[in-house]
């Protein structure tokens, strides 16, 4: 942003020409300015301090604290019920030795290992690939249609789109069985991860569709004629032309996805665990070794704080990488899906801060 | 040719796969006789329209929701704005690490990943079956990354317009009222509607902290209804369906035509 110089019929100040973007007016007695953070609305350090209070504490209350108790409960053998629960012992690392043997706790990383890398890693990837690669020259009417089914399907309510997926694939009844004439399989109880991964994919498609359309308008036009030119095929144009320009949208965009799937409570809502645990992902598996049954909320809180950690490699791997792509990862990490990706949007508008960014930044949301 | 045949089969394929779902969104809530597979109906009525009237719990639920997201939408537009525009304009000591944190904060900690320590919390504080409590947990979770988008917003304001101001003799609290709140009002409103869009699809947090039906918000009481089963989960649950969905879609295509981008769910749970 380049400040300009009040006018020279503007008061007090004595005009000054402005030395770069920060003019410096000799006659002031103000506090430096340099750069970032130059107090123009005069708030000062004690009021700006206040100005940032109410939301960092609220933060730190809801959000920070919560985060760090979980290492404390993780050590105790807090329960919800019985004598644990008015008085519960610290018993060190007992609840992670415990996690290595249990046989549920292996199940369900499995079982979230298949979720992510079949509905995240290769579903949504693919798919919200697939529809930007073939969209990108698609009449307008057919891409608006289409892009607004695919959102459609992300910006529904979890609860709507959980039911509306038990319609289709319920056993007696369902829109699958109707068309595909196989009736009487239920889908949910037979195959329960394969559904979880069918939905899920269909469900967080539009967030790599919209990231990759605006990744593919950024590849230099001239390349893909060229390549179109010397009788490249579909398929050898991606690998060969598109792909150096994504590989870096490819790595963040995967991260990111990993990072929602893995932390994803949707599943609970179709399946609730599948029949006898066999579609028990983490976030359903802490809920009910939390809050069913024996109600073991110290066990719960170690492995939490193990997804938790997880979370934070991955985290600090998409900054890192974001940062190494030359990007401002400051308000990327956040903002993620918050504010659109499309690359044309840098236009000073909205919420990516305007005219400053470059293009790159446009793209890496 | 063949090409293009192939492309119109696969974009069809696909378009079929996302549409299937939702058809019945559109189908069910005035069939007559409501099925759970997706078929024409034969005979159109708004007697499910009436049914879901009249239940006890689902209105209410609405309003619930209602009241629940536009408090925190409401919270957490304030705290962010003024926390982003401090953290803009001003240099506060351990400004970066602040923003760093944050930025950690808002992928790091999901709902899933802290429900059993905030479960604990508000049980310990007394704020189970409290709206406002829950208010307070959802605003939690969404500051981090409203205060990046807000102080991003305040970032590409020219500081021209509070130096003028100032110039000519405004106090910081004019400056702010007169001169900031007008030009950032497309931010605030963006982040309104984005805090309410996320804040209304929750389900885990209200889950987990509203217990008694009273209080619970519409995405609650949706599942309330499955679980409940009987021929009352298909005459209420297709209309309930269509009435909690609709104001998500409204807000989306308002704010996509409004400022001219499009704009899509953040974080979610």
């Amino acid at each position: 942003m380049t400040t300009v110089a009040p006018p020279a019929s503007a008061g007090p100040t004595p005009p000054t020409p402005p030395t770069g973007r920060r003019g410096r007016r000799p006659g002031r007695r103000r506090r430096p300015r340099s750069g970032a953070g130059r107090d123009v609305a005069g708030l000062g350090a004690l009021r700006g301090a206040a100005f940032v209070l109410p939301a960092l504490g609220t933060v730190g209350v809801f959000l920070l604290f919560p985060a760090l108790w979980t290492i404390y409960i993780g050590i105790t053998d807090y329960r919800l019920t019985g004598e644990q629960a008015r008085h519960p012992e610290v018993v060190g690392a007992a609840n992670y030795t415990r996690a290595l043997d249990d046989p549920l706790f292996g199940n369900s990383l499995w079982i979230t290992l298949l979720f992510v890398l079949g509905s995240a890693v290769i579903g949504q990837n693919v798919l919200g690939f697939a529809l930007a690669w073939l969209l990108r020259r698609a009449a307008g009417w057919l891409r608006r249609t289409v892009e607004a089914l695919v959102l459609l399907a992300w910006i529904l309510p979890s609860t709507v789109v959980a039911y509306l997926w038990i319609t289709v694939l319920d056993r007696g009844d369902g829109t699958l069985n109707a068309l595909a004439g196989t009736g009487g399989t239920a889908w949910l109880l037979t195959y329960p991860v394969a559904s979880l991964v069918v939905f899920n994919t269909w469900r967080g498609t539009a967030f790599s569709m919209l990231l990759y359309s605006s990744a593919l308008a950024a590849v230099p036009p001239s390349q893909l004629e060229t390549a179109r030119m010397v009788g490249a095929s579909g398929w050898q144009t991606v690998r060969d032309v598109v792909f150096p320009h994504i590989r870096g949208h490819v790595l963040t965009n995967t991260l990111l996805i990993t990072l929602w799937t893995a932390n994803d409570f949707t599943p609970f809502l179709l399946t609730a665990g599948g029949p006898d645990h066999r579609s028990e992902v983490l976030p359903v598996f802490v809920y009910r070794t939390a809050l069913e049954g024996a109600g073991d909320l110290g066990y719960a809180s170690a492995i939490s704080l193990l997804l938790l950690l997880a979370n934070l490699v991955v985290a600090l791997l998409y900054v890192r990488l974001l940062r190494a792509r030359g990007v401002d990862g400051g308000a990327d990490g956040g903002v993620d899906g918050g504010a659109d990706g499309g690359a044309g949007r840098s236009a000073g508008r909205g919420v990516d801060g305007g005219a400053g960014r470059s293009a790159g930044r446009g793209v890496a949301t | 040719m063949v090409r293009r045949v192939g492309f119109y089969v696969l974009i069809s394929a696909i378009t079929a796969f996302f549409a299937l779902p939702m058809l019945w969104l559109a189908t069910a809530p005035f069939d007559d006789n409501p099925r759970i597979g997706l078929h024409w109906p034969r005979d159109w009525s708004a007697a499910n329209v009436r049914a879901t009237l009249g239940h006890p719990y689902a209105l209410g639920s609405l309003a619930n929701s209602l009241v629940l997201c536009a408090v925190t939408a409401a919270l957490t537009c304030a705290m962010a704005a003024l926390a982003g525009y401090a953290l803009s304009r001003v240099r506060l000591p351990g400004r970066d690490a602040v923003l760093y944190l944050l930025l950690l904060l808002s992928s790091v900690v999901t709902g899933t990943a802290a429900m059993v320590p905030i479960f604990i919390l508000m049980t310990q504080l007394r704020l189970i079956d409290s709206q406002l409590g829950t208010a307070l947990v959802l605003t939690g979770g969404l500051l981090p990354a409203a205060i990046f988008i807000l102080k991003d917003f305040v970032d590409a304001v020219p500081r021209s317009y509070e130096e003028s101001a100032r110039v000519f003799g405004a106090s910081p609290g004019q400056v702010l009222r007169h001169v900031v709140l007008p030009v950032t009002r497309p931010g605030l409103a963006t982040i309104l509607v984005w805090a309410f869009v996320n804040a209304w699809g929750n389900f885990l947090i209200p889950y987990l902290l509203l217990r008694r039906i009273e209080v619970q918000p519409a995405a609650v009481v949706m599942k309330t209804l499955q679980d409940e089963g009987g021929s009352a989960n298909l005459t209420v649950i297709p209309v309930f369906s269509l009435l909690y969905s609709i104001p998500v879609v409204v807000l989306y295509l308002l704010v996509s035509h409004r400022y001219g981008f499009r704009f899509h769910g953040g974080i979610k749970s």
